[in-house]
């Protein structure tokens, strides 16, 4: 038991090592992503550091050689990230469209298709949004309710989609629709790829209870998508989205929130109660403790994971836990904090609340870490079934005809 | 990476297990509960032969000289089995205690017996319904002789000798505690079994008159000792909590599988499903800190205190979750005593206040971060 490289994995570290330091950008940890930053910003230098990456294959590690990947495993991209997470740059625009849109299009695209799209979207050129939530279909996806008709070569699409990170720079977008409302649920829907300029398509962003926008609604009115552009059968709309997903699931969880606990220890420390210094309470001690703990477990969990990247083996079921504890115990712990400044907890002035106000950011975003990606509900309904066994929820909604099901908002 | 024990700590673990669902299943659990033996005599037989006991105990001293890894592999089958013997209070603390303090005398007298099974130690620490610290303990030593209570001692009417911790000094400080063995069998010692929650374990009441005693380690090191055996026993035994809490997940899975109720299987049910997966995810934190408490003990790593509390607190808090849950899993026929809940909850209970309580482990492992976080 150890927590060291195999010679190869540190064979591959140092020359990771190597090419960063000769070849990211020389003031790289200031332009981290950030509110200093704007997206625009952001954005051009992520796209000239993904070509950058694409040239010298680091962009897609474990891809095949001949789409441009590397051929390599995904310990070494575990490395890879690792490495260059310590530079900071701004990162995430590409990670849909490389980890879900594209496999998604060469598993279900014809090779004409993926010849086409892969290069651009691997060199940051094109960039690619997953339409796949609506208002009314969030957890139970299958329910979606934007509308395909086919039109002689074509379909007519309307409807809208949610929750679609990026959409407003987007060049492409997966797109699942409902093509046929009279058979039961999984059975009517049909996939698509299309372009994000197509006329009918309207990009709105969504005003959060944070202030930001980090989403968006896509709204489709008489949207015309060639047939050619259609993934897998027309029915067949279920079965791609499982492949997209899949791809999601494929990821291992990253090192967990900007806060961790020696944050809430100095807070702690210089946080005056009645009794003395917060950090001397000791119920504040206890709470620090099993944050702590919670922390530590997650790490060394994701440590296991890894273990078994590093033997060729696939992570076991203990991976599956991570955001169903990282979610709500962020949530707590900025909670907690804020308790403690009393009425300056409120405060949201980055000059005035400690570490730039980042307990009450973090607090007034926590809500979306439990719910995107799987609420913490459905995240337990997936242990419970996937790894405990247990039986799926018995579904009312199996083979009645999707437009006799009864709605609510 | 190799965060994960070696196939042969594994295929150590598979051997232990397969021992235990053979010789110690939950009707043998239930026969101490039940009957007047203080532990199940065949089971450890079977566990000395196994050379168990002398895990963790160098070679020279008799042992097999494998190591702590090896010691948890097999605690946690031990808490998986609820084996209601005294392979904790001979193992993890009398031995611990005398590898970090006896002199060679001592370990040349102590240790291969310990290895060989012909005596059976323990740690005598509490005096009373409170926490062991340097204020409570009243027993003392002077002049080769102990005298005083100690209440309760684990497996104290089991071992041959017990590790006492006695006054030495006069104030309350740390440097006023010292260690001395002292045999049981001998003159000056009065034992007693004491009822308790958990009956498959036994908890004696040792009063020590004038008793002979060897002191272990310098005078006024004892408190320093003690620390280092319990973050030592902390891992130890949260990977026995880590295999119980294991346990009781999957009685509780097995049970709601084939409980119907409403024309359906419970475990269909997201109240009952949700409490299943919390389960789960409390037992992999506990076992993810376990698995580094393993590291840090079997290295003696600087982060020792800190990596046997996380793992103390989190394998405290995962079994005594899933040993209650279990019970509220079956409803009211956990509450029998035909059914094996009840000494999954008993056995956690035990475990999780035998080593200090997790909040007297939450309050030292912020210190740890303290130390660490220097202001």
């Amino acid at each position: 038991m150890d927590f060291e490289d195999t010679p190869e994995e540190a064979e591959f570290r140092a020359e990771v090592q190597a090419w960063l330091k000769a070849n990211a950008p020389k003031n790289a940890s200031a332009n981290a992503f950030s509110a200093d930053l704007n997206e625009a910003e952001a954005l051009k230098i992520a796209k000239e550091w993904q070509a950058k990456k694409a040239d010298a294959r680091y962009a897609k590690i474990t891809w095949p050689r001949e789409i441009g990947g590397m051929g390599g495993t995904p310990i070494q991209n575990v490395i890879y990230s690792q490495e260059e997470a310590k530079y900071a740059l701004p990162g995430g625009f590409f990670d849909i469209g490389l980890g879900m849109c594209i496999p998604t299009l060469l598993t279900h695209g014809t090779p004409e298709q993926a010849e086409r799209y892969t290069k651009p979207a691997l060199y940051g050129e094109e960039i690619w949004c997953q339409l796949f939530s609506e208002p009314a279909a969030g957890s139970d996806l299958a329910g979606i309710r934007t509308r395909a008709e086919k039109d002689g070569d074509e379909w007519v699409v309307n409807g809208q989609k949610i929750w679609t990170s990026g959409a407003h720079y987007s060049d492409y977008g997966i797109l699942v629709t409902r093509s046929n409302p009279d058979v039961p649920k999984h059975k009517g829907l049909t996939f698509f790829f299309l372009d994000m300029k197509t006329p009918g398509v309207e990009v709105k962003p969504i005003k959060q209870i944070s202030g930001g926008a980090n989403f968006n609604e896509v709204y489709f009115t008489d949207v015309r998508i060639p047939d050619s552009q259609r993934l897998g059968a027309e029915g067949d709309g279920w079965k791609v989205s499982l492949t997209t997903l899949m791809n999601e699931r494929a990821a291992i969880g990253g090192g967990g929130g900007a806060l961790g606990s020696d944050e809430l220890l100095k807070l702690f420390r210089g946080i005056e109660m009645h009794d003395g210094p917060a950090i001397n309470n000791m119920a504040v001690r206890e709470r620090l403790a099993d944050w702590y703990v919670q922390g530590q477990g997650l790490k060394y969990t994701r440590f296991r994971s890894l273990t078994a990247l590093s033997k060729g083996e696939t992570p076991g079921p203990e991976n599956s836990i991570g955001k169903a504890v990282s979610a709500p115990r962020g949530q707590d712990y900025t909670s907690f904090a804020l308790e403690l400044m009393e009425l300056g907890g409120m405060i949201t002035d980055p000059d005035l609340a400690p570490l730039k106000a980042g307990f009450q950011s973090g607090w007034l975003f926590a809500p979306a870490m439990r719910i995107a990606g799987g609420t913490d509900e459905i995240l337990k309904n997936i242990i419970a079934e996937r790894v405990l066994g247990l039986p799926g929820e018995i579904r009312v909604d199996k083979d009645t005809p999707f437009n006799e099901l009864p709605t609510g908002h | 990476m190799n965060f994960d024990f070696s196939d042969d700590q594994k295929l150590l673990k598979d051997q232990a297990n397969k021992f235990l669902q053979d010789k110690c299943d939950l009707t043998v659990v239930r026969r101490i509960l039940d009957g007047d033996e203080l532990y199940e005599a065949d089971v450890w037989k079977g566990i000395v032969e196994m050379g168990w006991t002398g895990t963790a105990i160098p070679e020279e001293y008799g042992g097999i000289g494998l190591g702590h890894l090896e010691l948890c592999m097999i605690a946690e089958e031990l808490g998986r089995s609820l084996a209601p013997v005294p392979f904790s209070s001979s193992v993890y603390l009398a031995t611990e205690a005398l590898l970090i303090a006896a002199s060679e005398d001592q370990k040349q007298k102590y240790l291969p017996a310990l290895a060989a099974g012909e005596m059976i130690g323990t740690l005598a620490l509490n005096e009373g319904t409170q926490a062991a610290t340097p204020r409570t303990i009243k027993a003392s030593y002077s002049g080769g002789k102990i005298s005083g209570t100690k209440l309760p001692v684990p497996d104290g009417d089991i071992a041959n000798f017990a590790v006492v911790a006695v006054k030495t000094g006069s104030g309350s400080d740390e440097g006023a505690i010292s260690l001395a063995v002292v045999d049981l069998t001998g003159e000056g010692v009065t034992r007693t079994p004491v009822t308790t929650l958990d009956p498959t374990r036994n908890l004696s009441n040792i009063t020590f008159d004038n008793a002979p005693a060897e002191l272990v380690g310098a005078e006024g090191s004892g408190w320093s000792t003690i620390r280092q055996v319990l973050d030592r026993a902390a891992v130890l035994t949260a990977f026995e909590q880590v295999g119980g809490a294991d346990a009781a997940l999957n009685t509780a899975k097995e049970y709601a599988l084939g409980r119907y109720a409403f024309g359906r299987p419970i475990a269909s049910f997201q109240a009952i499903k949700h409490k299943l997966a919390d389960m789960y995810i409390k037992n992999e934190l506990a076992r993810s800190n376990s698995y580094y408490g393993a590291w840090a003990l079997s290295t003696n790593a600087p982060d020792l205190p800190a990596a046997a509390a996380g793992a103390r607190i989190a394998a405290t808090d995962a079994f005594n979750f899933a040993a209650k849950e279990n019970i509220q899993t079956h409803g009211g026929m956990g509450f029998t005593w035909e059914f094996d809940c009840h000494l999954f909850y008993r056995r956690a209970k035990l475990l999780s206040v035998s080593l200090g309580s997790a909040l007297s482990w939450k309050d030292k492992l912020v210190s740890e971060l303290e130390k660490r976080n220097a202001a």
